[in-house]
């Protein structure tokens, strides 16, 4: 037992105090990101969009902890960036409804049949089309940029703990494929050595086919050997519930999501918007009442749960204020839609800029994890 | 606590029963050894006091298992989790959440304990296993004694009554395994917990236990006695038993500190005769690495000393972040055997790793046979370096031996025949048809060993070669590696079995945070460490004897 005490130290012992583990209820980080992802949609301002990711990135910069899944933020960066590029391809290739005297360069344009009428291919690029792609391609990067940071500063698995005890056993089941993945990474590697040491190339999509098999093989035998472990841990151990509540957990949640379908439907078509909500609002209660009430068939207990304390309101608030504020100013403040049709350069709206910096609050006041 | 009533138990498809006629009671608060050769059922044993066997194995059990009373053909698995804590042979395949706390609290939390016990009983468990400091720690990033101690950790927060482990050392070195070792005493000696062991290094664990359950071969019911009893009817036993029976002491000594009571006059015995050579030191080799500075030893002009199998000049490999090699220097001559040693992490993999190419070095050279092996093609590097990984069935791609073996020798380009030729010289006896996974874990080592030996490279590299393997199969695999070596062909075995290295490595080098720390003769430098010293070595010091067969061979 001596040997862990020299190597053991590096997370340990920092933070464990009265209050809980440390880290934010990673529903509040959920909750800011689609904040600062609602206040994005309002606006196609590229300066507000700009400052809006600025804000998410200090925030994950400062706030992300060491762990392997904290790493995905460049990954989303890279896929908001690749998503701007291909809008402003489309509005290059495929023309744009957006009227505009300013022609940047003329492409062939490809004679299409009749059929294919009002798609055009090639012709005109004018700036005014590339400059309103630019700004809604930069909208959905904004997005994605915030979900990403969201992604990197939950912990997947301790969002999943937060899941009603009726849907406990899905979340285990989605925890287990979220460390699955990794697994099978790192058997893909070993395989493809193991290939080399055989005397095969171990590059090229052959090799990677070639190993493809062993690899599904050894994934199948760890699950069942994980499974055989969670069971014989009490997995899936259940309390005995009157058939009487079991019917009526079926009847809830049944009739609740039938609910849901009908309400979104009422609200979403022209006549419905009478019966719409209320059939809506009580869908949802049905179907969270059932969801309570299969809970009783579940045993199990929680171990040290995220608490949803005073930071984790301050952090919601943040998110929260960012996007009501936005909304607010998209319809007084028109310097948020910077026109197109003439061309003007866009300006920074003040009062909308402060309300995004608020945004920042988390990275004031969210516990830092040890580094 | 355990009650084994006339139990048999026959897969399905199988032609007879895997195990017959267990009868025997494990009583409450002792420690049980399952003991027996491999593929005698060991493991269906344990299976059946969770109940995972047969509930989730499938198959037939007769007779009756009966767990603190509960009657496993009547409760599941998951009902007995209360009860019966399980760790398997691969603690990776045991954790279900990603840190240290949460997998220790995963059990209670399915059993739905209250969380203030839950709390309370984490923070006891962290203590009781000395986790405390990693208890924020991702379960991947740990060593192997530490993931074990968080599997035994994890299945003991619900405070079952049994704990059952299949092989809870065999991946571990010397250390750690004492790690594990002094926990579980301290369960049974503290808490009262009944524990059914399985285990193939007896060396580490026959002195801890209470009674011996003995499966001496397949289909053959269990023997139930004490250890030292049972121990002198085994055909499996460590190195310590069989010098007692050599000896001829009885009863026999299972500790080392027992066994050196004992071995006065057999130490006087001994003093008499000269201390045979090493039997596998009487091979050619370079000039004895000295134990001066390394640096020194570059000097010497390779021209005048014979052709290396391998070159190792100054290598440092880093790995994300991590130094996993530091200046290494390592010569190895054709006939050489050489024991890689040191704990888990100490970067004897990565050694292994950079002879054959498959890591790069960060600065200094590899040589292998005089060529650089990461640059070098792997249809060339093949005949001139092979490497058996710790997981032999990496290896293994084909679904018969027949088909594995026409598939080595296109591969190593070599005669038609000749790996099913290797195969049948190793193993004789196994079917064409046979898949390779249905094969033991020895006769995997082997078919791989054969695959890898097709090519006849000068140089063989093997990576953890005895882990789950009994005794016997290990006796085989030193005799054919002894065989390799005087036809001159180049041996690094990576171990931590010290028994293996004691009775096959000419050379040994030990490996600490990427250094090398020790490089000489085995006698030399075994003799010195008390936790790499093989048992016999402990026994007959200050004499220098490292086997039983070399003491043996000296009494004629």
């Amino acid at each position: 037992m001596a040997r862990t005490s020299g190597g053991g130290g590096r997370a340990g012992g920092t933070s464990v105090t009265g209050r809980g583990r440390p880290g934010l209820h990673p529903g509040a980080w959920w909750l800011w990101a689609l904040g600062l992802g609602t206040a994005a949609t309002r606006t196609t301002n590229p300066l507000v969009l700009a400052l809006l990711m600025a804000t998410s990135a200090y925030v994950v910069v400062t706030c992300r902890p060491p762990a392997p899944w904290a790493r995905s933020y460049s990954a989303f960066l890279k896929l908001a960036l690749a998503v701007l590029v291909i809008r402003l391809f489309f509005a290059v290739a495929l023309g744009s409804p957006v009227p505009g005297t300013h022609v940047l360069l003329t492409l062939p344009e490809v004679p299409l049949p009749h059929w294919a009428q009002g798609i055009r291919l090639g012709g005109r690029v004018t700036a005014e089309s590339l400059v309103f792609a630019f700004y809604d391609g930069l909208k959905l990067a904004t997005l994605l940029v915030c979900v990403g940071a969201a992604n990197s500063l939950a912990n997947p698995s301790r969002l999943l703990k937060s899941l009603p005890g009726a849907l406990y056993e899905t979340g285990v089941a989605v925890v287990v494929a979220l460390t699955f993945a990794p697994n099978l990474i790192a058997d893909v590697q070993r395989l493809r050595a193991a290939r080399r040491l055989r005397g095969r190339p171990d590059s090229g999509v052959r090799g990677l086919l070639h190993v493809g098999l062993p690899v599904l093989e050894g994934a199948l035998e760890r699950s069942v050997a994980l499974a055989a472990a969670m069971d014989a841990r009490g997995y899936g151990r259940t309390a005995d519930v009157p058939p009487a509540v079991r019917r009526t957990t079926a009847a809830l949640t049944l009739g609740g999501l039938l609910g849901v379908c009908a309400g979104t439907y009422g609200l979403l078509t022209a006549e419905g918007g009478a019966y719409g909500l209320p059939l809506l609002l009580a869908g949802v209660a049905a179907a969270l009442a059932g969801l309570r009430l299969g809970g009783r068939r579940s045993l199990r207990t929680r171990y040290r749960p995220d608490r949803w304390d005073a930071r984790a309101w301050l952090v919601t608030g943040s998110g929260a204020a960012v996007a009501a504020l936005l909304t607010l100013a998209a319809a007084n403040d028109p310097a948020l839609h910077p026109g197109v049709v003439p061309l003007v350069a866009p300006a920074l709206p003040v009062w909308p800029a402060a309300a995004v910096l608020l945004g920042l609050l988390p990275a004031l006041v969210a516990p830092k994890e040890p580094s | 606590m355990i009650r084994f009533e006339d139990v048999s138990v026959t897969y399905d498809g199988a032609a007879g029963p895997t195990v017959r006629g267990v009868d025997f009671e494990v009583p409450e608060g002792e420690l049980v050894l399952l003991v027996g050769p491999s593929g005698v059922g060991k493991s269906t044993v344990l299976g059946t006091v969770s109940g995972l066997v047969p509930h989730f194995t499938g198959g037939t059990l007769r007779g009756r298992v009966t767990v603190a009373g509960r009657d496993t053909r009547t409760h599941k698995p998951r009902e007995l989790a209360d009860v019966v804590g399980t760790v398997g042979q691969d603690p990776l395949s045991h954790f279900v959440t990603d840190t240290v706390e949460d997998e220790l609290a995963y059990g209670m939390e399915s059993l739905g304990l209250a969380p203030d016990v839950m709390r309370r009983r984490v923070e006891e468990t962290l203590d009781l296993l000395g986790l405390s400091d990693l208890r924020h720690r991702s379960i991947t990033t740990l060593s192997g004694g530490q993931q074990q101690r968080v599997a035994i950790g994890s299945v003991l927060t619900p405070h079952p009554r049994v704990l059952v482990l299949d092989e809870p050392t065999s991946a571990l070195d010397p250390a750690a395994a004492e790690e594990v070792l002094a926990v579980l005493q301290r369960l049974v000696h503290d808490l009262g917990t009944t524990v059914l062991m399985a285990e193939h290094r007896l060396e580490r664990v026959v002195q801890y236990a209470d009674q011996v359950a003995l499966m001496p071969s397949p289909g053959a019911p269990p023997l139930l006695g004490t250890p030292a009893a049972m121990m002198a009817v085994s055909p499996v036993y460590p190195p310590v038993v069989a010098l007692g029976r050599l000896a001829g002491w009885s009863p026999l000594p299972l500790t080392v500190r027992d066994a050196r009571r004992r071995a006065g006059a057999f130490r006087d015995r001994l003093s008499g005769l000269a201390a045979a050579p090493h039997e596998p030191a009487a091979v050619v080799r370079p000039p004895a690495p000295a134990p001066a500075p390394r640096r020194f030893r570059r000097k010497t002009p390779v021209s005048a000393a014979p052709r290396f199998a391998a070159e190792v000049r100054s290598l440092s490999v880093r790995r994300s972040g991590v130094q996993a090699l530091r200046d290494v220097d390592l010569t190895l001559a054709p006939g050489e055997t050489v024991a890689l040693m040191g704990r888990n992490g100490a970067g004897k993999s990565t050694l292994l790793n950079a002879l054959v190419g498959l890591v790069a070095p960060t600065t200094g050279e590899v040589l292998t046979t005089g060529l650089t092996p990461h640059r070098t093609a792997p249809q060339d590097l093949v005949r001139r370096v092979g490497l058996v990984p710790q997981e032999p069935r990496d290896l293994l791609y084909a679904d018969t031996v027949t088909a594995e073996c026409a598939a080595a020798d296109r591969d190593a380009r070599a005669e038609p025949g000749t790996c099913r030729a290797l195969v049948s010289k190793l193993l004789p006896g196994i079917p064409d048809g046979t898949h390779p996974r249905d094969l033991s874990e020895g006769q995997r080592l082997t078919l791989a060993l054969a695959v890898v030996l097709t090519a006849s490279p000068p140089l063989l590299l093997l990576d953890e070669p005895t882990r789950g393997l009994d005794y016997a199969a290990k006796a085989r695999l030193v005799t054919l590696l002894r065989a390799l070596a005087a036809d001159g062909h180049a041996i690094v075995l990576a171990t931590h079995d010290v028994e293996l290295a004691a009775e096959l490595a000419h050379r040994v080098v030990l490996l600490a945070e990427g250094e090398v720390i020790a490089d000489g003769p085995t006698a030399e430098v075994v003799v010195s460490s008390p936790s790499f010293a093989p048992q016999v070595t402990k026994i007959l010091a200050p004499q220098e004897w490292l086997t039983v067969a070399q003491v043996r061979e000296a009494l004629g």
